[in-house]
C-alpha cells in the first residue's frame, strides 16, 4: 500500500491552499497519508491541515525559519526516509518547484511535475509544451516524486483530524542563505484564490490604464488582477501578476482579458477558467478563439462602460 | 570566472505545435529549432557576469544528437568561448541530464552554472535543481537579478507573492527566469567567429554515465479543445449574457 507524504506549504503563518490539491491527487491514489510541516512557530499550520492527514509531522528548527531549497529538501527527504514514504507529494507553486526536485535527487526517485491527472499509483497525466500536448508518464523507480498543478485538482472534504507529532530534523550544512523577501502588497484577493480575474495586456498602453481602466473594473467584481508578460516585462504590474506558462495558472469562475493577444504562452494559464471574457480591438486576435464571450472594441471606451453595467446588474 | 551554461534545442515558440500522425511525439519535421528562450538569458548572463568580474570563460553545453551542434554555435555566436556536446540520442529524462551534467561539472569546475528555469519543451522546471543536489551545491532558481561579489552570488528570485533575495557561496547554480535580461543578437562577425570556435564531442559512456529510463513516457494527446464562443455587439449584450447564461455575476 502507498504511503504519501504531502509536504504542507504556507507563508506568513498562513496555510497556502494549493497544498490542498496536493493532498486531493495523493487520495486518488489512495493509501496512508502523511503530512509534514517545517519551520518554526508552525502549530497552526499542523493544525490547519489535521483533517486532511492520518498524522502530521511538524518538523521545528532554527534553520529552517526561511524556506531554503537545500536545508528543506534534506529535512522532506529524510523524513520521507523514515517513513517509509512510496510518494512524496506537493504543489507546483514556485516553492514546490523549487525544493522537490532536490528531493527527488536525495531520494533517488523519479519525478513528474505539474501533475493534471492521476492514472494509477505510477502513472500520471501533465500538459508539456506550454498546454498544446498533454504527455502521460510513468515513473520507474520505487519512490516517487510528484508536483500538482492547484486547479487541477479541488480541495478534499475535510476529516476527523489526525494526529499532530513532532519530528526530529536536522537541516545539515547549507551553501544557501536567506536575505529578504518583498512581497507585493494588495488588498486585492491572491490570483490563486480569486473567483475573478480581470488581466491586462499591452493593450492597456501603461500603468495608468490599469490604475484608470482595470482597477474600477476589478473592483466592480472583487476581482484580482492579473496581467501578460509583456505587461510585466514593461513593468506596469508587479511580475507576481504574470499568468501563463511561465507564470501562475490561474482557473478562476471568471476571467477577463482584457487588450491582451493570447498569445499560447499567455492562454496556457488560464484556458482552465470557467468563463472566458475578451475584450480586443483586433476582430482577428486569437484570444476570441478561447473566449466564451468576445466583444470588440477599444478598452479605454468598452471597459468604463461595462464597470458602470456591472456595478448596475449586481444593484 | 568560469561559468558553464546548458543550452537545449527546442521547438520554436512561435510554431504550432503539432502531434505527429502516430501520436508518438511532436512533430519536429519541417519545425524551426531553437535554444530554450530560457537558456538564451542563461547564456547573455553569463556573458555579462564573465565581463564585470573581470573575464574568464563562457563554456556552453547541450546534450542530444549532432542537431544540437546548431543551438552550442548559436550561443557561441552570442559570445561563449566553447562548446560541448554531449552526444545522445533517444528518451533521456531529468535525471538522465542532472547525471551526464554532474560529470561534466566536475570536470570543467565552473564557479557558476547558469541555466534556463524551463525548457520550453517539457516544461518540467527540474533540471538546475536536480543538479544543485547531486553536486551538493546551493541554487538559486528563477532568477531575476544576479550579482557575484565576495565568493558569493546575491540573486532576486521571482517567487510567489513577491522578490526573494538569497545568497549562495560559490560554486552555484543559478537558473534564469525571463526578466533577467534581454538577451543580445548574435552579429554577424560573431556567427563567423562561432564557426571557428572548439566545440568538443563527449558521450555518456566516456563520461562514465549509465542511463536508464526512470520516467517512462507512456503516450500523448491533444488537450481537451474548448468549444467555440459567440462575439456579443455590446456592452449590454455582454452583460446580459455574463448574468443570464454563464451565471457569472
Ligand atoms: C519563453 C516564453 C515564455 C513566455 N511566457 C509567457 C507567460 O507565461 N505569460 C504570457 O502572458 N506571455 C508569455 N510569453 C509571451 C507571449 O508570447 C506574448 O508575447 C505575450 O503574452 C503578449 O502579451 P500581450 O497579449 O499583452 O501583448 P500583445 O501580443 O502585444 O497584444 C496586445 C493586444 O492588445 C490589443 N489592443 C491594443 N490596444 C487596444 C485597445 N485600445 N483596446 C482593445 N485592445 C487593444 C491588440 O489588438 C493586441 O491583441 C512568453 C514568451 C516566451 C518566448
Amino acid at each position: 500500500m502507498a504511503t504519501h507524504l504531502i509536504v504542507v506549504e504556507h507563508q506568513s503563518g498562513k496555510l497556502n491552499k494549493a497544498t490542498l490539491s496536493a493532498f486531493a491527487a495523493a487520495a486518488k491514489v489512495g493509501g496512508d497519508m502523511h503530512a509534514l510541516v517545517l519551520g518554526q512557530g508552525v502549530g497552526d499550520i499542523a493544525k490547519a491541515v489535521a483533517p486532511y492527514a492520518k498524522k502530521v509531522h511538524v518538523g521545528e528548527h532554527a534553520g529552517l525559519k526561511d524556506r531554503l531549497a537545500q536545508p528543506y529538501a534534506k529535512c522532506i527527504a529524510d523524513v520521507a526516509g523514515s517513513l517509509g514514504a512510496t510518494h512524496v507529494w506537493a504543489a507546483a507553486s514556485s516553492a514546490g518547484k523549487d525544493v522537490l526536485p532536490r528531493v527527488a535527487a536525495r531520494l533517488d526517485a523519479a519525478m513528474a511535475s505539474d501533475i493534471c491527472a492521476v492514472i494509477d499509483e505510477k502513472t500520471f497525466k501533465r500538459p508539456m509544451w506550454a498546454g498544446n500536448v498533454i504527455g502521460t508518464v510513468e515513473l520507474a523507480t520505487a519512490k516517487k516524486v510528484i508536483t500538482v498543478r492547484p486547479t487541477e485538482f479541488s480541495a478534499p472534504a475535510a476529516g476527523a483530524p489526525g494526529e499532530i507529532g513532532a519530528v526530529s530534523v536536522d537541516p545539515g550544512a547549507s551553501k544557501m542563505s536567506f536575505v529578504k523577501f518583498d512581497a507585493v502588497v494588495s488588498d486585492r484577493p491572491a490570483l490563486a484564490d480569486a473567483r475573478v480575474i480581470v488581466a491586462a495586456g499591452r493593450g492597456v498602453k501603461g500603468p495608468e490604464g490599469i490604475k484608470g481602466v482595470l482597477e474600477p473594473l476589478a473592483d466592480a467584481l472583487g476581482a484580482a488582477i492579473g496581467a501578460s508578460r509583456a505587461v510585466c516585462d514593461a513593468g506596469w504590474a508587479p511580475n507576481d501578476w504574470q499568468i501563463g506558462q511561465t507564470g501562475k495558472v490561474v482557473a478562476p469562475e471568471l476571467y477577463f482579458a482584457v487588450g491582451l493577444s493570447g498569445a499560447i504562452q499567455h492562454v496556457a494559464g488560464m484556458k482552465g477558467s470557467k468563463c472566458i471574457v475578451a475584450i480586443n480591438k483586433d476582430p482577428e486576435a486569437p484570444i476570441f478563439q478561447v473566449a466564451d464571450y468576445g466583444l470588440v472594441g477599444d478598452l479605454f471606451k468598452v471597459v468604463p462602460e461595462l464597470t458602470e453595467a456591472i456595478k448596475k446588474a449586481k444593484g | 570566472m568560469k561559468f558553464l551554461v546548458t543550452v537545449k534545442r527546442v521547438t520554436d515558440f512561435e510554431a504550432k505545435v503539432k502531434l505527429k500522425a502516430d501520436k508518438s511525439g511532436v512533430e519536429t519535421s519541417g519545425v524551426n529549432m531553437i535554444v530554450n528562450p530560457f537558456d538564451e538569458i542563461a547564456v547573455e548572463e553569463a556573458l555579462r557576469q564573465k565581463d564585470k568580474t573581470g573575464g574568464g570563460e563562457v563554456v556552453v553545453v547541450a546534450i542530444g544528437t549532432a542537431d544540437s551542434t546548431a543551438q552550442i554555435r548559436s550561443a557561441l555566436a552570442m559570445g561563449a568561448d566553447r562548446g560541448i556536446l554531449v552526444k545522445h540520442d533517444g528518451a533521456l529524462d531529468s535525471n538522465g541530464v542532472a547525471r551526464l551534467l554532474q560529470k561534466v561539472v566536475e570536470k570543467e569546475k565552473p564557479d557558476v552554472v547558469f541555466m534556463g528555469k524551463q525548457a520550453i519543451d517539457d516544461d518540467s522546471a527540474q533540471e538546475g535543481q536536480l543538479l544543485a543536489e547531486v553536486l551538493g551545491w546551493g541554487q538559486a532558481t528563477f532568477a531575476n537579478s544576479v550579482t557575484l561579489e565576495g565568493g558569493k552570488a546575491t540573486v532576486i528570485r521571482e517567487a510567489d507573492g513577491g522578490l526573494e533575495t538569497v545568497a549562495c557561496e560559490l560554486p552555484c547554480i543559478i537558473t534564469a527566469d525571463l526578466r533577467l535580461n534581454e538577451p543580445r543578437y548574435a552579429s554577424l562577425p560573431g556567427i563567423m567567429k562561432a564557426k571557428k570556435k572548439p566545440l568538443d564531442e563527449l558521450t555518456p559512456d566516456a563520461l562514465g554515465v549509465k542511463l536508464e529510463s526512470r520516467v517512462v513516457v507512456k503516450g500523448f494527446e491533444e488537450p481537451a479543445q474548448k468549444k467555440a464562443g459567440q462575439k456579443v455587439a455590446d456592452v449590454a449584450a455582454l452583460v446580459d449574457k455574463l448574468k443570464n447564461e454563464a451565471k457569472a455575476i
